[in-house]
């Protein structure tokens, strides 16, 4: 049989993310996928040299413009173990209150787009219709709707009072009643479940061994979530990683519906301990030191690198996103898939490219 | 497993009004508490050159010998980090997201 090599990417109507696979086909079977990226490249790395600490922090928020908050939230963790900086309590709860917000909106989105990839519109729009909600919540409390900003070295800049809280815990049965019955079309209805259900097979050890991160490891029965290290006010929280044993692309779509449900009961823990006190400690000095910082995305891990030499710009900035770690998992499910499967494939480990280039 | 699992949905909604506004018929009400445009206040203002310094992407211009604050619309990203660091709370950021800037031009004060 001929082999024919399909160009997706980076243009293409199904996704918003600039990756370029060429696929190689035979006849409507893909043999091999092969990735190209950079078409986004910023060089964000390379301006922390440039750039004040502190300052640097809006950068790190602008990597992505969907889970922006985690990133700024990471940075900023990794500064302050760096400089032995006591943060307040209440500022680590308000950075899990709006971190679990980022992931309502990023796996809203994710359900919205893959609504939209399996041609269910109407399904699509219901979803970003729940999304807008959440972002409400977000602009009203932050600021921003999806850069958020209230990150900074040393704590939080807003705060949220106890009547914005009780409005806050007030909107989030409705948006929880809300996706409910979406969700109840996403892992009841048949034509969903047809384009989904073994697709795309990812078995337990080959996503730990491709290094798989997130809802992609987590769908394929590994229980590792970040979360579980205890950053912010992760360790005074109850809660278990969403699994599922499949490891298929339904499994991956049913991990991110749990982790809806997952948030918004971190979200009602975490506004119910919320401690009083301040919001932020003054920052004086420079960083000195290295320091490895790892929390859990919505995609999954993220690494950040950080090493001062104590001046005003730090050394050395890196990041590993969890798109990154995804993509050989990718590579690895388009082997021997339908080339109708693909969109499909590419969106069930909700690639962010944009992370991933800087 | 299931057929027609939206259709109790698509009904509610059918009967209900839309949740997207006519924009740009009906203007979007500003949120409150949304950082929106950077206000400035002349009166107030001791031209220190704080803000300018301390602007992440450079928009804003302070001529202390003239006495003028400007700022480049364009390139303000209204993070809010001159409003924190004023020391005579000159400046603040309005929930309203203010006109569209369509010249390059600065805003002088």
């Amino acid at each position: 049989m001929a082999r024919t090599i399909i160009p997706f990417g980076p243009q293409h109507p199904v996704l918003p993310e600039p990756v370029h696979l060429d696929l190689v086909v035979e006849d409507e079977k893909v043999v091999e996928a092969r990735p190209s990226i950079g078409f986004i490249h910023r060089g964000l790395e390379k301006l922390v040299e440039k750039k004040d600490y502190q300052e640097f922090t809006y950068i790190a928020e602008r990597i992505c413009g969907i889970c922006s908050f985690i990133h700024g939230q990471t940075y900023c963790q990794a500064v302050e173990t760096i400089m032995n900086l006591p943060v307040p309590p209440r500022a680590h709860y308000l950075r899990t209150i709006w971190g679990e917000f980022s992931r309502l909106h990023s796996h809203l989105l994710w359900l919205g787009l893959m609504a939209d990839a399996l041609g269910f519109e109407s399904l699509f729009m219901h979803s970003w219709r729940v999304r807008e909600r959440v972002l409400k919540i977000i602009e009203a409390t932050t600021g921003g709707r999806v850069i958020f900003g209230t990150c900074k070295v040393g704590g939080v800049r807003r705060d949220i009072g106890p009547e914005a809280a009780a409005d806050i815990l007030k909107e989030l049965d409705g948006i929880e009643s809300d996706m409910r019955e979406i969700t109840r079309v996403f892992l009841k209805d048949r034509s969903v479940k047809d384009r989904m259900c073994g697709v795309g097979v990812l078995t337990k050890e080959e996503a730990y061994e491709l290094g798989c991160v997130g809802p992609t490891l987590r769908a394929s029965g590994v229980s590792q979530d970040m979360r579980q290290l205890g950053y912010a006010a992760f360790h005074e929280l109850r809660f278990e990683p969403v699994t599922r044993t499949d490891g298929d692309s339904y499994a991956r779509c049913a991990v991110r519906c749990g982790e809806l449900f997952q948030s918004v009961d971190l979200i009602r823990q975490a506004f119910a301990r919320l401690p009083g006190g301040d919001i932020a400690v003054k920052v004086t000095g420079n960083p000195n030191g290295e320091h490895i910082a790892r929390t859990e995305q919505p995609r999954g891990e993220v690494v950040y690198h950080l090493k001062a030499n104590g001046t005003k710009n730090l050394q050395r900035f890196r990041v590993r996103t969890p798109t990154f770690a995804n993509l050989p998992a990718l590579l690895k499910v388009l082997q021997g898939c339908e080339l109708a499967d693909v969109p499909v494939l590419v969106l069930t480990i909700d690639p962010c490219i944009s992370c991933t280039e800087r | 497993m299931g057929y027609f699992t939206l259709t109790r949905l698509a009904l509610k909604w059918a009967l209900s009004k839309p949740v997207t506004t006519r924009y740009p018929f009906e203007p979007r009400q500003p949120v409150p508490g949304s950082r929106g445009e950077l206000a400035f206040t002349k009166e107030s203002c001791v031209y220190c050159n704080i803000c300018a310094k301390k602007c992440p992407t450079g928009a804003l211009v302070v001529n202390r010998a003239g006495k003028r604050w400007a700022i480049d619309r364009l390139l303000c990203i209204r993070c809010g980090y001159c409003v924190e660091s004023c020391p005579k709370k000159s400046l603040s950021l309005t929930p309203s997201h203010g006109t569209i800037a369509i010249t390059k031009d600065r805003e002088w004060f």
